[in-house]
């Protein structure tokens, strides 16, 4: 597994050209984690998920009328940002550990998608540790993680095209990606969880789904 | 010649609306987007202006469009109430359908449909059988999509199946040029 990573980090540029979808320009990618979550949040009746990530209608949609799920839409990139364009990053991880009003152990399912990358060190692990504390035995959180440097400041609405499908629309960020992780960095990073699946895909994404253990 | 901005009508100060019951509700999407439709929308559509300010709670039996300021309780239960680009409500809401272009604070439920356009805000927590939220609107909050109907029903009702979720159907496998490979845990 470790030389698998090593030896993805080599990579500068996605081997694989995306899909077009056909209503747009947003490339879709292929996702293997994502029916796995959901499986974890179709296991209980009327599921609690928080959405870490922009607002996405469709996916309000898909997880509201198709899942019945109860959803939480907490946009942490806008918090980023804010505290970016403020001169406030030092004061993130304070903000991050009052950030939550959930209780302990109430949501169902988290999705990180890829915003621990965007994050220093202190402010994903402070992260990290409230979204374990919020996340419900057997829960599943499920995030990416880059294995490439990215060139541009750019975030990434995650759109579900369908459970195996993602379309990745980029947009305007106030700051790019920090440093890569490596898989220990990031398990240890969640050290409150277990990793459950882990796929690393040709676009140079890696996905993690964590199951916090019963 | 319409000036459907500078007037409320019929609602006055915090009072309860309570104008005349129109036969059938005009689309309120549209509202004031086709000249030759307004003498049939207005009296069909109730209409608070940009410089009202209303502080109470606001109850009616009609359809509405606010484009004021409005704090406190909106009741409409039955009908459709639409936040236009210049309304701004602090308020609980309740209404069949809430659509919203201007900037919602407070908690908005919808026996129908909640449906935040392009500019839309809503910071709150929204409980409705169906939601839409356009790109560009801005959402903070929860959505509780209670099963059809759920938000009028009452508590005795039986509770509607819960359908399939699409992440059981099986599914082919495709898109093997950007297959995952797997690389353990």
């Amino acid at each position: 597994m470790g030389l698998l990573d090593r030896l993805a980090t080599r990579k500068t540029e996605p081997d694989v050209q995306p899909r077009l979808s056909p209503s747009a320009d947003d490339p879709v990618f292929a996702t293997k984690a994502l029916r796995k979550f959901l499986s974890c949040l179709t296991s209980r009746e009327s599921p609690v998920l928080v959405d870490l990530g922009p607002v996405v209608g469709s996916n309000v949609s898909f997880f509201g009328e198709q899942l019945g799920c109860k959803i939480f839409v907490e946009d942490l990139f806008a918090d980023l940002d804010r505290h970016v364009r403020a001169g406030t990053l030092e004061a993130l991880p304070a903000f991050f550990k009052k950030r939550f009003p959930q209780e302990a152990g109430s949501v169902d399912g988290i999705l990180c998608w890829d915003l621990i990358d965007y994050l220093d060190r202190a402010a994903a692990q402070e992260l990290a540790g409230e979204l374990t504390r919020v996340l419900r035995p057997d829960g599943a959180l499920l995030g990416f993680f880059g294995t490439a440097q990215a060139r541009e400041a750019r975030y990434t609405k995650f759109i579900i095209a369908d459970e195996v499908n993602l379309k990745h629309r980029s947009y305007e960020a106030a700051r790019g990606r920090q440093a890569i992780l490596l898989n220990r960095d990031i398990i240890k990073l969640f050290a409150g969880l277990r990793v459950s699946d882990s796929f690393l895909l040709q676009n140079n994404l890696r996905e993690i789904l964590f199951r916090k253990p019963a | 010649m319409w000036k459907r901005d500078e007037a409320v009508r019929p609602v006055s100060g915090g009072q309860p609306v309570a104008a005349a019951q129109p036969p059938a509700p005009a689309p309120a999407g549209n509202a004031g987007s086709r000249p030759e439709t307004h003498h049939l929308m207005e009296k069909d559509i109730v209409n608070i202006g940009k410089s009202v300010v209303i502080k109470g709670e606001l109850n009616g039996s009609e359809d509405l469009t606010i484009e004021g300021h409005v704090e406190g309780t909106i009741q409409l239960r039955d009908h459709v109430l639409t936040i236009g680009p210049n309304g701004k409500i602090k308020a609980q809401v309740f209404a069949k359908a809430v659509i919203v272009l201007g900037e919602v604070t407070g908690n908005v439920t919808a026996s129908d449909k909640v449906d935040i356009r392009d500019n839309g805000s809503v910071d709150g927590d929204i409980i409705s059988p169906r939601v839409a939220i356009a790109e560009g609107a801005h959402f903070r909050g929860s959505v509780d999509m209670q099963r059809k109907g759920a938000a009028a029903a009452s508590p005795s009702a039986p509770k509607a199946a819960t359908p399939q979720p699409a992440a059981q159907q099986p599914a082919p496998q495709k898109q093997e040029q950007n297959a995952p490979q797997r690389v353990g845990a």
